[in-house]
């Protein structure tokens, strides 16, 4: 056992765990923060995607160990600090960027870090972006118009498909 | 997953003292390694990372190139590189997806020479060095085949220099699901030669074609391959394509790296 200290959603967390210990099962069963989704455990999917030092990591493929000492955002700490919610996660809401909601997780974390890299991205930069999420629900097309209208632009524009 | 213990070493000598230890095994950014890891394929009984040591992050213009620390993400490649070796950054800034990117290193992937994995391509189709613990290796010796390099027990990639090339490209053919090339090609010319490297299509890994090194070196055009012909024998046979498919497509994306490149 490894005692590993880090910064989760602003506040610092302390816990011993395992070499093995995958971020995803330290947020999800260390600190009871199951927004972060596991769906495929093979990092295929992206419903496990958290931020570490703002970079959008698949948490399922990375050891709790190895990122000591890092900043980690996960789904629950996106909302503004007044409680409501972040503008890409209002997109999603008002877009309907979802169907059964388990990939959104890590489609609004790999969003919000498309975001910061790129404020105005088109519409083939989002798709070609969230590439690593998926939604087995196929419901890509309003999660593309919510990122297109959580960065300003009009999503109306997008054709529906 | 069976467990291990993990070390973080901030520093080469660390991690190679912590690397002899009884069934130690590097871990850079496990993007390979820690889905092997969960299926038993390994079974490591201490996991030293790599991603700790400042002295394997980042990326540096010097005399001999383009130097890489092999800790450095792909996702820093793509970014830091792409005003020193356009076709470099763009290789890197296509292995997988994004967050596969931001955990990913060029050390690991050369490290562990998956026969469809990117980085070989640029590292053989560029004459780059690699630097390990112990030597400088040339590319045209490190890379022995499937999975297998020159790297010896202990000896640990730190780095990579690439010889900046007049013009290179490469070209890859996605298999979508995995967003490994199927087959990829990546075409460097210099001032003395063209160096063509392919990947994901040969049994044996990432090889030189020769051949189009030879027509290219002379008349650098899509068109001075277009009389050659790659034979399917040794090449991968799968569900996503036959050796012949891959032949035939290590030939066309030859012609568009060529095309491509600037």
């Amino acid at each position: 056992m490894t005692k590993v200290t880090m910064t989760v959603n602003g506040k610092a967390v302390s816990a011993e765990v395992e070499g093995r210990t995958l971020l995803s099962t330290f947020l999800r069963e260390g600190l009871g923060l199951t927004g972060t989704h596991v769906g495929c455990d093979t990092s295929q999917c992206g419903a496990c995607v958290v931020h570490v030092d703002g970079k959008a990591v698949k948490s399922c493929t990375t050891f709790a160990a190895d990122v000591a000492g890092a900043q980690v955002k996960t789904i629950e700490g996106m909302n503004n600090p007044d409680g409501s919610l972040s503008v890409v996660q209002q997109a999603f809401q008002d877009h309907h960027g979802l169907q059964c909601g388990f990939c959104t997780p890590g489609m609004v974390m790999s969003s919000a870090a498309l975001l910061a890299e790129n404020p105005k991205p088109t519409e083939a930069e989002i798709r070609h972006y969230l590439e690593g999420n998926i939604c087995r629900c196929t419901g890509y097309h309003n999660i593309v118009k919510a990122v297109l209208a959580a960065s300003g632009q009009d999503a109306a524009a997008l054709a529906a498909e | 997953m069976h467990n291990f213990d993990f070390v973080k070493p901030s520093s080469i000598a660390d991690a190679v003292k912590a690397l002899s230890a009884e069934g130690a095994q590097a871990l850079s950014g496990g993007q390979t390694l820690t889905p092997t890891l969960k299926q038993r394929l390994a079974a490591p009984s201490v996991l030293v990372s790599l991603t700790g040591i400042a002295e394997m992050q980042g990326v540096c213009m010097g005399a001999d190139g383009l130097s890489v620390g092999a800790a450095t993400t792909h996702a820093t490649v793509a970014k830091e590189a792409a005003a020193h070796y356009p076709a470099l950054a763009a290789l890197a800034g296509g292995i997988g997806d994004p967050a596969v990117r931001n955990r990913g290193t060029i050390g690991g992937s050369i490290a562990n020479n998956d026969p469809a994995a990117c980085y070989p391509a640029g590292v053989l189709g560029s004459g780059a060095t690699v630097v390990t613990n112990r030597r400088k290796i040339a590319a045209d010796d490190y890379f022995q085949g499937m999975f297998t390099t020159a790297l010896e027990e202990g000896e640990i990639v730190t780095g990579v220099t690439f010889p900046i090339p007049e013009k290179a490209a490469y070209v890859k053919f996605n298999q979508p699901a995995s967003r490994f090339a199927l087959t990829a090609v990546f075409v460097a010319k210099f001032k003395d030669g063209v160096r063509v490297a392919v990947t994901g299509a040969s049994n044996d890994g990432v090889f030189r074609w020769s051949e189009a090194e030879k027509a290219l070196s002379g008349n650098f055009s899509a068109a001075a391959v277009e009389g050659l012909t790659v034979s399917p024998d040794g090449l991968i046979g799968d569900l996503h394509g036959t050796p012949a498919y891959r032949a035939n497509l290590v030939k066309v994306l030859t012609k568009r790296a060529v095309a491509a490149a600037h």
